[in-house]
This record gives C-alpha cells, structure tokens and sequence, in this order.
C-alpha cells in the first residue's frame, strides 16, 4: 500500500538541475540515450548573471586575456587540464547551439571585458548580446541610467568606479525616476513585465507606451553620448524588441549590465535551456529532492525521491551527479566535515576545521576549492583514487580542484564538465 | 453508499498556529536573493502588490512587534504557490502566506474588538471600528462565500437545473457582481444532474474486490458536483487494472479556504477528511486524488498549517491519481503499446502539480501513444487560481496573468485543451473557447475500449 514499486527508467538519469546538469542531459540526449533529468529546485540560472566565464584569472591572480593560451598553464590538477582542452571546447559549443544570436563572444577566443552593475570591468567568454554594446574596449562615450529606488544600481557610482577600474571611455552616469508608477525596488518583476509588453503608461503629457516614456526621460541627458547602459530590466521573451526600439528613439546604441539576482538575463537563458532540453527529448522532473540510492556490485541501481515522506524509485544503467556546490546543496557541511550528501562520495578536506580557511580572505581559500574529487572519465573516487561505483560521474560545482570564484571559471567548469559526462554517460548506457 | 450527508456540525476550535520557531528558522533561510519575486505572477501584472518575499518571510519579522498589523496586500495573493517551489533556501512561503492570511481574516473581525473599545469607554475607536468593518464586510462576506464551494455546491446540486439557471441568469449575476464583487465576465461551472456520489452509490459502489490492492477516491467537490465525468473516468481506469476503489466520506480539501485566510473553515473540513482517509488508510488504501489542489493541500499544507491525530499518515499516502498508477503499474509500457482516437491536445500545467513536481507527467505519458499528439502550452500561470479570478477587483489581473497562456494555446496545433485543475480549466476555456478534458477521461478511453463502459461516462 502507498509503495511506490515501479520505477521510471532511462539510459541516462540527472541528478541537479543547474547549468552543468542541463547540460550533461541534452549531451546524454544527443549521444543517442534516453534522459531523466531529476531536479530539486528550478534551475539556479535564474540567479546567476548570464555572464559565462571561462578563465578570467589564473590561480596566481592575473588577468587572463586568452583563456585556452592561460589553460596550458594550469595545475595538473585542474579539472581543465584533467579533462582536457576539447571537453571545453566541446561545452562552448554546446552553449553556443542552445543560445543562437542572444550571446556573443564566440568569434574569438579571447575574453571580452563586460561592465559590471557593481562598477567592475569582468574578463568573460560569452555574455548576451544585450550587453554586447557595452564592452570595456570601446571608446565611445557611455551615459549610465539608474532609477530612483533601484539601489542595487547606482549610475553615478558605477560610471566613477567604472572609469578608475581602467575603463578607456568618458562615461557619466544621472538617475532617473521610472516611467509609470512602477517602482523598481520591490516591483522589479512588475517594470521588466511592462516593458516586456510595452504597456501603456501615463505620463505628464497624455498616455504612451512605456518604451516611448523611457526614452523621453533619458533623452535629455544624452549630451555626446553614443551609448546608454541600463540595468539588466529590459523586458524578457521580447528584449530584443525593447533594446531595438529604445535605439531607435534615442539613435544611439542601448545596453544592459548584468545584475545580482534576481537575474533578469539569467531567466532569459534558463527559458531557453529549457527549450533545449524539451527539443533533445530530455524527461524533467523538478520539485523534489533526491534522497536515497540503491546500489549493488558497485553500481547504483536506482535513486529515489522524496515527495513529502514518500519515495519514488527511477532507474538508469548511467547517472551524473550535478547538485552543485556548498550553495546549491551539492555538498554539506556541519561543524566538522564536508560531505556529498547524495551517494556519500568521497569530499578530500582537512580534518581540522581550522585548516579551511586561508589567512587572507582575498586569496586562496582552502575551502573553495572542496569537492568531490574525480578521475579523468569524471568518476567521484574515494581516497585511494578508485572510483567509487562504475556507472556514476559527476559535474560542475559539486567538484572540487578548482576556486571558481577566484578564477572566474564557474560556468567553463560546468560546461566542459557538463558536456563530457554527459555525452560519455550517453555512450555507456547504449 | 451514499453518504453525500454533511456530518453533524463540529465545535468550532481555533486555528493551530505553526509555532513562531517553526516560521522563525524559515524567516531566517531567506537571504534576500528576491527569486521568489521572479517566479510570482500577480506581481507581474499587479503594481500594488509588494510580492512574496514581503508576504513572507519580511512581513512575519515586521508582524513580530506588537501593532503590527498584517498589510491588506496580503489579500492579493492568489496562493499559487510558485514561489514555494522557486525558494533555493527552501523557505515555506506558502505556510507564511496561509498563516499570514489567517490572520488578517481574523483582525478583521471587528466586532470583539469594538465590544472591547465599548467596554473600556473609548466610544470613538468602537465607532471607528465598526466603520472600517462595515466597509470590508461586503469583501468578507464574498471571500467567505467563495471559500465555501463545498457548501454552495450541495445545495446547488439538489436542483442543479434551477442552479445552472439561476447562476447563469442576468440579473442574479449582475446581482453578484454589484453587491458581492463577483465578476459577471464569467459564466458559473454548470451542475451534474447527478452527482459523483450519486453515480457511486447508484452502481452500488466498487465492481472490484481486491484486498491487496486498494485506493481511496479523493473526488473533492468539482469531481463531485460539477464533473463526475472526471471521477467516473478514474473508475474505470483502475477498475481496469483491478483496483478496489473505496469512496470515504469526504468534504472540502481546504484549497479555496486557505486562498481567502478561512483556516477555521478549512480545519472542520479537514478534521473530517483526514480521520475518514486515516481509516481507509489503515484499510491499506492508498489516498488518490485527481485534482492536483487538492493532492496539494492534503499532501502539504495540511501537516504545515493543522495538528490533527493522523495528519502526517494522510500527508504521506496521498498522491495524484495519475501519479499513484504509473508507479504501481507498468503504464509507460501498457501506454507505449497503445493507440487513441486521432486528437491534438494543448497541456496546461496547473501550478500545484507544478509544485508537486507533476508538471511532465501527462506529456510523457500521452506523448508515447499511438494517435494522441500533446503539446505543453509552457510554464505560464492560467491565472485564475480558484477563487482569484472570480473577484471583480482582481479579474483584469487574472486575464492579464493568463495572456501568455491564452496566447501560446492558440499557437499550437491542437484545439482540445487539457489539465488536471478544474479552475484552469476554467480559464483555458474561457480565454479561448476550447473544451478541456481531464487527462483521466483521455487515458479512460485509451485503457478502456469496453462499449458497456461507455453508460457510466
Ligand atoms: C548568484 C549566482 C551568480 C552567478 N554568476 C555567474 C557568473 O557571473 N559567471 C559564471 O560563469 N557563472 C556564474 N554562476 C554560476 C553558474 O550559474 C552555475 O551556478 C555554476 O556553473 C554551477 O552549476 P551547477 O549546475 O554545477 O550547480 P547549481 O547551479 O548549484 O545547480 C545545482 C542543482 O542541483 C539541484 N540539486 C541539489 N541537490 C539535489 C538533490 N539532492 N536532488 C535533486 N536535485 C538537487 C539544485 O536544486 C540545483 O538545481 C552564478 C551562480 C549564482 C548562483
Ligand atoms: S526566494 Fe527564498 S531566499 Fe530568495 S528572497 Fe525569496 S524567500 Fe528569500
Ligand atoms: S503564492 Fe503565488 S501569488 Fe502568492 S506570493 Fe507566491 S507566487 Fe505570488
């Protein structure tokens, strides 16, 4: 009674729904596999900039112009180097297949230096086409646009720290209130929705669409400037069509900065993810952990979700772990250990808690770089480097080896990592 | 079998608060990452609603001081619950949503506190209070009424062909609208001359015995009043796999209470599903349900919000009917090998399924049939959310929300909508003028060829 007995099966099953995973699942899809891909929560693109790094630093700190010439000179035990230079080529261009024309960055293999909303320039390999105007190597002048009670966006701020960040061109920035009555603090959701749509607003001079309004408030500051850079709010499904007719009423270029979340261009690029999965034959269940395993001969038999105190058995003759790190509940730490908390995989870390943190908190930090450790085919091992059952790899921020954050590699990691357990799970369950 | 009676009426009791520390750790997941604002739909359209971030976690910190009163804006919420499943922290949005609620409906109960203000001399507050309070009240009434769907729907379908005329009838209609805010855009569910439990008790119950397989039907009060085609459809498809079907005694699931914050309504009504689904359960059934609100609200939000004897038993052998039978039966094998009248379907995906992680389900399934073409009209909301979209005040929003859904329908090639939540349904049919059928009736017809079948539809 109430057991649930019978399980879903397919070739290859996913476990994590975030950019590494959706990407190991269409490479499962395109290798010829049949794909479940098992997630807890929605994607965690959502969050994320929309920016895709691939080596802005090396681990000594400098700045990385190309990242595959910066590449050959990375520890031999950087998943990079583990995995080689083609499995990161391989994910780009997997990338580059689900985005089509809304990113730029593939015509070259150096990095471009994109404006931040924080007033930082930021060495990435792909960032949407929305952003494309703003790049740090141009000269041309930029005029920055804020609005009022958006705090996360400070115009004036940005411009100054943009411009002693090193940024070559004259730039300004003036803060202006919205048009409408959407308050963009709160309401964020609500003046990207209208922009979407180009709602009708009221104004002092009568009713217009919002597009319309907007350009009449920023017009005025334009002076010489041959660029405008808004925060990333540019309406969704159609912000093509916000930024063509923006440029077309101001007859200059018009740009977006990426921002913290919630990231407006990171759930243009989750949609179209998603599309992608639907177009491989990728099966997506979302909504409830994975909890518990099966696994006999050194092989996980089946996993299991929870849906609120019952479990529902899926099975698969491959499985990729790609829950992510310490943010996206990949791993778990108490007062004294690191774990994986799905399989139980091996975290390499120091038994003295005092040994994860480093003195400096600007440079390295033992702990950024905990994960499950892996051998070359991406298996999770345990301490004496055998991998721990036979059909399971794992990607993305789950491994370790590598401080994303201080190289900017988070989305390369995942990519790479993505695109080679994927498509090798593909393989072997054929 | 007929049991379609109400029980004798239950003493009222009060609400079990979700203790502050439950709801105290959940405030404290949040860390302002604002996600949950990204995924909410009323706030997209809704200018004067400050979203689920504010309605949850920041609302219950402010409402901790004393004077804090919970803010009007909480009404807006239609209880989606999107942003639930959107949290990466996992805090409980829709627990705080439905306390929150709660307990604005209970400030609002002017008249203790006036008799209080009378008491203690101050004749201007109690005036005062009273003026306020009339001024909602027509709110109060309409929400209260609307909450009570079980209520109306028993005595409506008594004599559901005056029902069906009356409710569709121009002037009752503007009658509703003018006096109780019901939107009159809208032409009430029609009433089955006969009711599911009707229908059951006339076929003189189950045509199965079968001890070691058993499930407990779930029919709630739309299958029951207004589509038995829907629990009928059920029927058959596990009588066809030689399923005991038992039909407890049953009243509201709580959904339509919860959205309009009437938790004690929703209690005496949950009182008596759960100890009626308990017994079933210690039967050895499994409790099914074939609306995903109300799989939802027995699953989830009772154990978050009630502390009843057997809560947790009911919460973990519920499930969506769809759901319980492809993971006891090979259905994706019965179904792959199987063919259906040639049709297009366009799948809306109700957000509780969604929730519920459910939201796939009927594509994969049909999608693997000879004959049925599906297609998922996307990850919109319909925007009606039960009650939502019936209130006069909010039922621009509601088409508002449901525009990209409406749209994305008519783009794809089928005109027979499908989904699992009556409500949407109602959406979907009224945004487009499709008929939309219960992914139950579909896979009934694909299962079951009997023609003898055909009389209980
Ligand atoms: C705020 C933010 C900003 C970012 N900015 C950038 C940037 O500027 N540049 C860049 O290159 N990258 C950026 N990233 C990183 C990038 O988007 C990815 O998060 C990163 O590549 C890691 O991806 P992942 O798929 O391994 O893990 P995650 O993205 O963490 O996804 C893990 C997934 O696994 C699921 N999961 C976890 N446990 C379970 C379980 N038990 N069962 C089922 N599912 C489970 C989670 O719900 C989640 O969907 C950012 C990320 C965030 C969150
Ligand atoms: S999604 Fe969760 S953590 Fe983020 S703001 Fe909303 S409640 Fe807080
Ligand atoms: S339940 Fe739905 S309407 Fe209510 S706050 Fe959450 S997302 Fe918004």
């Amino acid at each position: 009674m109430g057991a649930m007995t019978v399980a879903i099966d397919a070739d290859v099953c996913v476990i994590g729904g975030g950019l590494a995973g959706m990407t190991s699942a269409i490479a499962a899809a395109e290798a010829g596999a049949s794909v479940r891909l098992l997630s807890h929560k929605k994607s965690t693109l959502r969050q994320a900039s929309g920016l895709i790094d691939l080596l802005g630093y090396t681990p000594a700190g400098e700045i990385v112009a190309d990242p595959f010439d910066a590449m050959a000179t990375l520890p031999d035990h950087h998943l990079y180097q583990r995995i080689g230079e083609q499995a990161v080529h391989d994910g780009f261009d997997l990338f580059d297949a689900v985005v089509g024309e809304s990113y730029s960055g593939d015509h070259t293999a150096a990095n471009a230096l994109v404006p931040t909303y924080g007033g930082r320039i930021k060495p990435t390999a792909r960032y949407p086409t929305m952003t494309a105007a703003g790049l740090a190597s141009d000269r041309s002048p930029v005029l920055f646009v804020g609005f009022e009670r958006l705090t996360a966006f400070d115009a004036p701020y940005v411009s100054a720290s943009l411009s002693s960040d090193g940024m070559p061109a004259p730039t300004r920035g003036v803060t202006i209130s919205a048009p409408g009555s959407h308050r963009p603090d709160t309401r964020l959701h609500r003046l990207v929705h209208a922009l979407d749509v180009n709602e009708s607003v009221s104004t002092s001079t009568g009713s217009q669409p919002i597009r319309d309004a907007l350009a009449r408030r920023i017009e005025p500051h334009l002076e010489s400037a041959q660029r405008v850079g808004l925060p990333a709010l540019l309406g969704l499904e159609n912000a093509p069509d916000v930024r063509r007719d923006l440029e077309r009423l101001l007859g200059v270029d018009v740009f977006e900065l990426p921002m913290g979340p919630p990231s407006i261009p990171g759930q243009r690029l989750e949609h179209q993810y998603l599309d992608a999965l639907d177009d491989a034959g990728v099966f997506r269940t979302t909504g409830n952990p994975v909890v518990a395993f099966d696994a006999d001969a050194g092989r996980i038999q089946r996993v299991y979700i929870d849906r609120n105190g019952s479990r529902v058995p899926y099975t698969a003759s491959q499985f990729v772990l790609a829950t992510g790190g310490l943010v996206g509940k990949g791993l778990a730490s108490d007062r004294t250990a690191l774990s994986e908390p799905v399989f139980g995989c091996h975290v390499p870390h120091p038994a003295d808690r005092a040994e994860w943190y480093g003195d400096d908190p600007h440079t390295d930090q033992p702990f950024a770089r905990f994960g499950v450790a892996v051998d070359r085919s991406l298996k999770p091992c345990d301490d004496s480097e055998t991998p721990e059952y036979d059909n399971l790899r794992a990607a993305g921020g789950v491994l370790g080896g590598t401080d994303v954050t201080m190289e900017l590699s988070a989305s390369g990691r995942s990519l790479a990592s993505g695109v080679r357990a994927g498509r090798l799970a593909g393989e072997r369950s054929n | 079998m007929s049991d379609t009676d109400d029980t004798s009426s239950f003493d009222p009791v009060t609400v079990f608060e979700p203790t502050e520390q439950d709801l105290r750790s959940g405030s404290d997941d949040c860390y302002k990452c604002s996600t949950c604002d990204s995924v909410c739909p009323v706030a997209a359209v809704d200018s004067s609603f400050p979203g689920p971030k504010f309605q949850g976690p920041e609302q219950w910190r402010l409402t901790r001081k004393e004077d804090t009163e919970i803010d009007d804006s909480i009404m807006g919420c239609s209880n989606c619950m999107r942003c639930d499943g959107a949290c990466p922290s996992s805090v409980p949005l829709s627990q705080m949503h439905n306390t929150a609620r709660g307990a604005y409906v209970e400030q609002q109960r002017f008249a203790s506190d006036a008799v209080a203000a009378l008491r203690s001399g101050a004749f201007r507050r109690a005036a005062s209070i009273v003026r306020d309070g009339v001024a909602d009240f027509r709110e109060r009434i309409r929400n209260r009424l609307l909450a009570n769907y079980y209520t109306a729907g028993r005595f409506a379908s008594k004599l559901p062909r005056v029902a069906n005329a009356a409710t569709n009838f121009g002037p009752t209609r503007w009658l509703l609208e003018r006096v109780l805010g019901i939107t009159s855009e809208r032409s009430f569910p029609s009433f089955a001359t006969q009711t599911f439990r009707e229908w059951w008790a006339d076929r003189g119950g189950s045509h199965v015995e079968n001890p070691d397989k058993r499930v407990a039907y779930f029919h709630g009060c739309y299958a029951n009043y207004n589509t038995p085609a829907v629990g009928k459809a059920m029927v058959r498809v596990f009588e066809s796999f030689e399923y005991e079907v038992l039909v407890p005694q049953q009243r509201c699931s709580g959904t339509p209470m919860f959205a309009n914050g009437r938790l004690d309504d929703a209690k005496r009504h949950a009182e008596t599903n759960v100890e009626s689904l308990a017994e079933a359960i210690a039967d050895g059934a499994a409790v099914i349900a074939s609306c995903t609100s109300c799989s939802m609200a027995l699953r989830e939000e009772y154990p978050e919000l009630f502390d009843i004897d057997d809560i947790d038993a009911v919460s973990e052998h519920t499930y969506e009917s769809l759901e319980y039978l492809r993971h006891n039966e090979d259905l994706d094998a019965v179904l792959s090998e199987s063919s259906g009248d040639a049709e297009e379907y366009v799948y809306h995906a109700p957000c509780h399924a969604r929730n519920q992680g459910l939201e796939r389900q009927a594509v994969e399934l049909f999608s693997s049939v000879d004959g049925v073409t599906i297609e998922d009209v996307g990850d919109s909301c319909s925007g009606i959310s039960g009650t939502y979209g019936w209130k006069t005040e909010k039922y621009d929003n509601s088409m508002a929300i449901g525009d990209p859904m409406f749209t994305e329908m008519e783009a794809a090639a089928g005109e027979q909508g499908m989904t699992e939540c009556p409500t949407c349904a109602m959406q979907m049919s009224h945004g487009t003028g499709y008929s939309i059928t219960h992914p139950l009736e579909l896979l009934a017809d694909i299962l079951t060829d009997d023609p003898s079948a055909s009389s209980d539809r």
